[in-house]
């Protein structure tokens, strides 16, 4: 993860409109092998767009990408793949089971064995029990799960995040959270897209701001703190978060409970 | 990019096979329409029709417009599958993989042409209860499910247009009705020489006239004639329109959506 390594992703002046609407104003990124960028900004901010036009999804109107390398307008069977995607909602067949959604996706990448592959995801996500069921009887926070496992399959280099935790509860939440540490912990590149700033705070290496179509600033928490005068020190009364209540209160059983 | 081709195809349509294996009134409500209409025309206005053919019952004379009906009110579905596809954001996870990109489409085609099939078989059978006969030799019923077979897929391809493009779920599907009542203004129904002149020149240059006197003739064990040929350049004419422009639909989708 040194700054001369390869960036696992790199924009350069990515530009695009949507008839008059220009929604990127020329977006520069890059990221490293094995961290977690996070780009923030508020809805409508462009962050999408970004990750579409990554996704091979979108062609930009100016500007060059590349992922894992390859680039994305000479290269595009190559970059994909490279990467995985998981949109903003569940990309499940509600039809099928879940593990003949894992099954599917790892027939569609060609991989050996897909019966195990699913077994294994499905154990790994705590979806065993749930395996046989039709997805379209299963919870919010299951499809999540189900759709980041479907992502998985095929051990992509990198993968793209948008806004994985939107319209979660908090335990679904913490538990993307958990999933997205632990695959950048095995070296994966993951770019997520979210509004929420402590989900950035939480998870990023590094976090990018997007804002009225460029990134305004891109840098560690730490250096994005600098940018601030110097904290000045104030009491204040700890009260706990609603949040913090919450999962004290239903956060034993956490584990069983999903 | 197409190296893939034939086992994502392959895989992508045992996946939509699947749902309508799990959702069979797919295939009920496809040959609701065609059967009532079989059952009307036979029963009801069937004895006072005079077909002037040597064809037999009337339901003989009947069933192959019939058929038309049951292919056109099929591909409404393969609208409708590949709509809600897009809507539930599979087919993006399917475009965002390093899989054959046209396998999504002719997944759909094929399931499509299973259905359809699958239905005119059943519409078949009720036909047979109601009293059709033929002398149709197995050769003759490989033609006819020939013909068959390449009028879905004509449709079919038709049908990825709407599917692609339609804004509501309505749009999607309602493009197949004028398809299902077009045998009616054809030799389905009636001889085309009862109709008055603009009507029979519609009637007999229409695509459903010379495809149902083809069938006709080939369940009769009669001599089918020109028919066969211009119901063949008709099918073919449709299938390679309808698959260059459901292409050209699918490729702005994919590439600047």
């Amino acid at each position: 993860m040194t700054a001369t390594a390869t960036p696992a992703i790199q924009l350069r002046g990515l530009e695009k409109a949507y008839g008059e609407l220009q929604v990127l104003r020329g977006v520069d990124l890059d990221v490293a092998p094995g961290s977690i960028v996070a780009l923030l900004g508020s809805n409508g901010a462009g962050k999408t767009t970004v990750i579409r036009i990554l996704a091979t999804l979108l062609t930009a109107d100016a500007g060059t990408a590349t992922v894992n390398g390859f680039d994305l307008a000479t290269q595009p069977a190559q970059v994909r793949e490279s990467f995985s995607l998981t949109g903003q909602f569940a990309a499940v067949d509600e039809i099928l089971s879940g593990r003949e959604n894992l099954v599917l996706v790892a027939k569609l990448r060609h991989l050996a064995a897909p019966g195990a592959i699913a077994d294994d995801l499905l154990a790994r996500f705590s979806l065993t029990d749930a395996g046989g069921r039709k997805v379209s009887t299963y919870s919010g926070g299951m499809r999540r799960r189900l759709d980041i496992a479907m992502s998985l399959i095929g051990d992509p280099p990198v993968i793209f995040l948008d806004e994985p935790t939107t319209g979660l509860d908090p335990q679904a939440r913490l538990e993307v959270w958990d999933t997205v540490k632990e695959l950048a912990g095995q070296g994966t590149t993951v770019l997520l897209t979210t509004q929420y700033l402590d989900e950035a705070e939480q998870l990023a290496d590094r976090i990018a701001i997007l804002h009225e179509g460029r990134i305004i600033a891109d840098g560690t928490l730490a250096e994005l703190k600098r940018l601030l005068p110097p904290a000045e020190v104030e009491y204040v009364e700890k009260q706990p978060t609603l949040e913090q209540i919450f999962l004290s209160i239903v956060g034993a059983d956490r584990k069983e409970s999903r | 990019m197409t190296t893939h081709f034939l086992p994502d195809t392959t895989t992508l349509t045992g996946r939509s096979l699947r749902h309508i294996s799990r959702s069979p009134d797919t295939i009920i409500t496809t040959v609701v329409t065609p059967i009532a209409m079989m059952l009307l025309f036979v029963y009801v206005f069937g004895g006072a029709i005079d077909t002037g053919q040597d064809t037999g019952s009337y339901v003989n004379y009947l069933l192959p417009g019939i058929l038309l009906m049951t292919i056109a009110s099929g591909i409404a579905y393969t609208a409708y599958r590949l709509f809600t596809d897009q809507q539930a954001g599979i087919f993006e996870r399917f475009q965002s993989m390093p899989i054959a990109r046209s396998s999504v489409l002719w997944a759909h085609v094929l399931t499509s042409l299973v259905a359809t099939l699958v239905s005119v078989a059943v519409v078949i059978a009720v036909a047979f209860v109601m009293g059709f006969r033929t002398s149709a030799t197995v050769l003759d019923w490989l033609a006819v499910f020939g013909i068959l077979a390449l009028f879905t897929l004509a449709l079919t391809w038709l049908a990825v247009l709407p599917g692609l493009t339609a804004k509501t779920i309505d749009g999607a599907s309602g493009f197949s009705y004028p398809l299902i009542f077009l045998p009616f203004i054809s030799s389905a129904f009636v001889p085309t020489d009862s109709m008055s002149a603009p009507v029979r020149w519609f009637a007999e240059n229409q695509p459903v006239t010379p495809i149902v006197n083809s069938i006709r003739a080939l369940f009769a064990e009669q001599p089918v004639g020109n028919d066969l040929w211009v119901a063949l350049a008709w099918c073919l004419g449709i299938l390679v329109v309808a698959y260059v422009l459901a292409m050209g639909a699918y490729h702005r989708k994919i590439a600047t959506a």
